[in-house]
């Protein structure tokens, strides 16, 4: 296994974790918030990336396509939480996954009939489509350090908000107990909205950043969303310190594993079984991960409701 | 005269007995009869009865996690998966005989739910759902990679489970029967699993966890060994699902099977044996009514299920006991929207009779200077306009009033 | 010498910097009504979560019955014969006044994985049950739904519950708590039938009900116990007055 290999696959990770991190956060802030399971988190990542195509068709410009993208995923989310999550904020669990799996099917079809079942494509901004050296004989692309770097500058900006402004103390005290924040007089309705409003554009601002690289197409946020549930579940709920330090470990070791798992064990098994268990074994990398996390920590890493 | 009586004691005996057992003859009964309509009615019919009992095995088997023990599992599918690929691989080798496959399908499910389940049962809420959902993807990922098991193509078989050599199953009303047997028989494990002293134990940790913990009952064996049991039981509908179709693909652990699997035993009715078998079967029906109208039929489907999570506390059957109970009526449905209605009536009659009052004054107002100013002429169609709403709104409440009059008559009579 | 059927010894507890149990020590001699009182913010919730399992003390050992119980979960002590009422009464609404109290026989009476035969045709759990339901008085209530009982009614059922669970020690959580004039008089003379067969542990604000029952009392305050002994003495313990009256009497 060549150096190079590996470093490209390490930043491929990084790329992967910070994105996942973008997903995650949301997710994790309006469960920890609101206790509002919410499997339609994933779709506003696939709409991020639609919007993003459908508005870089009107315009050409990936920029000008990014800066319509992100307000509309926004308002999107907005939408939906008004007409429907709002009504199921207080309900049990089982009625939010039940409503929010709809939401899903309704809106992965509806891609579907507006766009077409087809990927869609979109081109790399020309300012970031370039690469650049990173030792001998390895280039890396721009646009993959670009999404690296927002992801760790909006962690950056979660941390500072989060920690340090008066919005983000009302999260931090929702996520730890929200009805003891209604209790004190705190306009629960409006800090919801905001927390989901945000994590949506978050979503959205991930799907966007992900059109240029991946193929867009219905159902694209599907397996995004289990990976950032298992993020969360290593991280633990609530808590988004725990997101970003889960989100960076299930993107490395994923790539890592998907990559290297196969050559990894052909140093100890013979070519023909290993070609066979390496791919078995690299696709449950994260869950053995999650598992083993688990069993060390029922709670998660960083709980955001404390360990008694 | 002796004729009769026997019938009418039959009768009697028949009203006499629970309302869920005769639910069940109801149910059972038909399906029996089933392969005797398909004679006449098509082959087609023994396939979607197959596939709608099957179904009910597995939603039957989640509802002992869903609605006794109170964990909401969502990677229940998996087990469909684990079931039909044990048995499924087991006869690409030749072994697909009935001894070797259907307990390979029941222990493999049954080792994946212990393992998954040791780790899933001790986190409760939220994260249970994920996690489950996360094992259940992994289960598909797994599958997807086997590639000398087809892979994301999904595994053909070479022939159905072989019995002690016989291909007995490939009849289809054979395999009919032992579907329905397999049904019959998981029906009655879980009625006798619920009423048992482990299910007492279950239903009391759901219902108030501290209480029953406190009384020196430890949650996590109870629960984990209800999970294994429900993993196994899927399984079973597994091996069953792959004979089937003679085919098996990572797709059968999709987590949206999953999903519509919770959504059967919600449809049907979480809190009635019953429940899950109504839902399968309705379930089946709706995919297949709503594939024939519209290749995009998950539109329909979607915002249906945001509607049952919404307002269908307890499915079908709890709108069925409610029925029973006399909660629920067609009259009570009537009153109900009646007076919804009736105070919407006369909450819009009072505005009109406001808006009216004004633009009589305004009329008045125009008058002295023109009767034939365009102002005079507007307060006028205002006032007509008023004047025939208030009509028809009184007829509304003419209409309903002699509607609820005849109903109260005919409950009293 | 009489045997202690309850033993702390220097438990401590605090969250964060709250110190909520301070190096506390307490026997309670089998076949006594031991009552602990304490103003308001005492830490006498936090004393029985921790009596009772549901949180561990930071440091200091829990013998109960001679044994080491310290680092044993809730059901386990359960299972050893610690029996606990709530502050709030927990019942589990969706069962019968019966089946709640059947389930706690069901827990000392052989094993619950039993799968087959249906539990509510178990002659020797339901007669055990209408037995505890008779002593506290609401056996006439056997069918009826958890749920649907009074306040007061669910309060001595949840009494029967912990008898059904045939306690050597029965930890009673505030009984009093919300109870009228007419419910506390009932709950007393019955708790007066139980002080005879049973060790209590019994933590409660009403003196009336404590001076009624108890044989010894514990003072308990900012987490310590300052004062043991017969309730008289207690009444007349100056540092006890001083907790309770805010100036030395």
């Amino acid at each position: 296994m060549p150096t190079s290999l590996v470093l490209v696959q390490l930043f491929n990770g990084l790329q992967f974790g910070v994105l996942l991190f973008l997903v995650a956060a949301g997710l994790t802030l309006v469960f920890g918030v609101m206790d509002f399971i919410n499997l339609a988190h994933g779709v506003q990542y696939m709409l991020g990336a639609y919007l993003a195509v459908a508005f870089f068709r009107l315009t050409g410009s990936f920029f000008a396509a990014a800066a319509l993208a992100l307000p509309a995923s926004l308002l999107f989310g907005l939408a939906l939480e008004l007409g429907v999550f709002r009504h199921l904020y207080g309900r049990d669990h089982l009625s939010q996954v039940l409503a929010t799996f709809g939401v899903i099917l309704f809106l992965n079809q509806g891609v579907k009939i507006v766009w077409g079942a087809a990927p869609l494509n979109m081109a790399l901004p020309e300012l970031l489509s370039g690469s650049v050296p990173l030792m001998e004989g390895l280039r890396y692309p721009v646009y993959r350090f670009a999404i690296i770097g927002v992801g760790l500058a909006v962690a950056g900006g979660l941390y500072v908000f989060v920690n340090h402004t008066r919005i983000g103390m009302l999260v931090r005290a929702g996520a730890s107990n929200a009805a003891m924040v209604a209790a004190l007089g705190v306009d629960v309705k409006r800090l919801f909205t905001i927390v989901f409003g945000f994590g949506a554009m978050l979503a959205g601002l991930a799907g966007v950043m992900v059109a240029p690289i991946l193929s867009v197409e219905p159902g694209m946020g599907d397996q995004v969303l289990i990976l950032a549930f298992v993020v969360i579940v290593i991280g633990g709920i609530g808590s988004i310190r725990g997101a970003f330090v889960a989100a960076l470990l299930v993107g490395v070791i994923d790539t890592l594993g998907r990559s290297f798992m196969t050559d990894a064990l052909r140093l100890v098994l013979p070519p023909s079984p290993a070609r066979v268990i390496g791919p078995a074994l690299a696709s449950m990398g994260i869950y053995l991960l999650m598992a083993a996390v688990l069993a060390w920590r029922p709670a998660g890493l960083f709980p955001a409701k404390g360990r008694t | 005269m002796v004729g009769s009586a026997r019938v009418a004691s039959l009768a009697a005996h028949w009203w006499a007995l629970p309302f869920e057992e005769r639910l069940a003859v109801g149910l059972f009964l038909p399906l029996m009869l089933l392969p005797v309509a398909a004679l006449g009615l098509g082959g087609y019919l023994l396939v979607i009865g197959e596939r709608a009992m099957i179904l009910a095995i597995a939603a039957l088997s989640l509802q002992l996690l869903i609605g006794v023990a109170g964990l909401i599992s969502f990677g229940h599918a998996a087990f469909l998966g684990i079931g039909a690929y044990a048995a499924g691989i087991l006869a690409s080798h030749g072994h697909g005989t009935l001894v070797l496959a259907l307990p390979a399908a029941i222990l493999s499910s049954a080792l994946f739910a212990l393992l998954t389940g040791a780790i899933a049962v001790r986190s409760r809420g939220v994260y249970f759902i994920m996690i489950t959902l996360a094992f259940g993807q992994m289960a598909y990922f797994v599958a997807s990679s086997l590639a000398p098991y087809g892979g994301d193509d999904g595994l053909t078989w070479p022939t159905r489970t072989l019995v002690f050599g016989t291909r007995v199953l490939k009849s289809e009303t054979v395999f009919y029967y032992v579907a329905l047997a397999a049904l019959g028989g998981v029906y009655v494990l879980m009625g006798r699993l619920v009423g048992s002293r482990f299910g007492r134990v279950l239903r009391g940790l759901t219902d108030n966890e501290r209480r029953v913990e406190a009384i020196g009952f430890a949650p996590y064996p109870y629960r984990l060994t209800a999970y294994v049991m429900a993993g196994a039981t899927c399984g079973l509908a597994g091996f069953l699902l792959g004979n089937e179709v003679e085919f098996v693909s990572p797709a059968y652990m999709h987590w949206q099977r999953s999903g519509e699997l919770i959504l059967m035993v919600l449809l049907g009715g979480s809190g009635q044996r019953y429940g899950p078998i109504v839902g399968a079967m309705t379930y089946l029906l709706l995919e297949e009514s709503l594939a024939r109208f519209t290749e995009h039929w998950k539109v329909i489907l979607g915002p249906l299920l945001v509607v049952v999570a919404l307002f269908g506390r307890g499915g079908i059957a709890g709108i069925i006991e409610r029925w029973r109970l006399g909660e629920l009526s067609l009259a009570m449905l009537w009153a109900a929207c009646g007076a919804i209605a009736r105070a919407q009536a006369k909450r819009v009659m009072g505005g009109l009779r406001q808006a009216e009052a004004v633009a009589a004054g305004a009329l008045d107002r125009a008058i002295p200077r023109s009767k034939a100013s365009a102002a005079a002429f507007v307060a006028r169609w205002r006032l007509s306009k008023m004047r025939v709403g208030e009509a028809v709104v009184s007829l509304a409440l003419i209409v309903d009033r002699s509607i609820s009059t005849t109903i109260a008559r005919w409950r009293r009579r | 010498m009489t045997k202690a059927v309850l033993r702390l010894n220097g438990i401590e507890k605090a969250f964060a910097a709250l110190k909520v149990t301070d190096c506390l020590s307490l026997d309670v001699l089998e076949g006594e009504t031991h009552a602990i009182i304490g103003p308001n913010g005492a830490g006498k919730t936090t004393l029985i979560h921790q009596i009772s399992g549901v949180l561990a003390p930071d440091a200091g050992r829990i013998h109960f019955d001679g044994r080491d119980v310290t680092d044993l979960p809730v059901s386990a002590r359960a299972h050893l014969g610690l029996a606990r009422t709530f502050q709030i009464t927990q019942v589990l609404a969706s069962f019968t006044t019966l089946e709640n109290v059947a389930l706690a026989v069901q827990a000392s009476a052989g094993s619950s994985f039993r799968f087959w035969r249906p539990a509510e045709v178990e002659t020797p759990l339901n007669a055990a049950a209408m037995a505890a339901l008779a002593t506290v008085g609401i056996a006439a209530r056997a069918p009826i739904r958890a749920g649907a009982l009074s306040h007061g009614e669910k309060r001595l059922l949840e009494i029967a519950i912990a008898l059904a669970q045939a306690p050597k020690l029965l930890l009673l959580d505030e009984p009093m708590a919300g109870a009228g004039a007419q419910e506390t008089h009932r709950l007393v003379q019955t708790l007066g039938e139980l002080k005879r067969r049973y060790t209590i542990v019994l933590v409660e604000h009403d003196m009336q009900a404590v001076f009624a029952l108890a044989d010894r009392v514990s003072v308990l305050v900012e987490g310590r116990i300052i004062a043991t002994g017969t309730p008289q003495a207690v009444r007349t313990n100056a540092a006890v007055r001083a907790a309770y009256l805010g100036h030395a009497a």
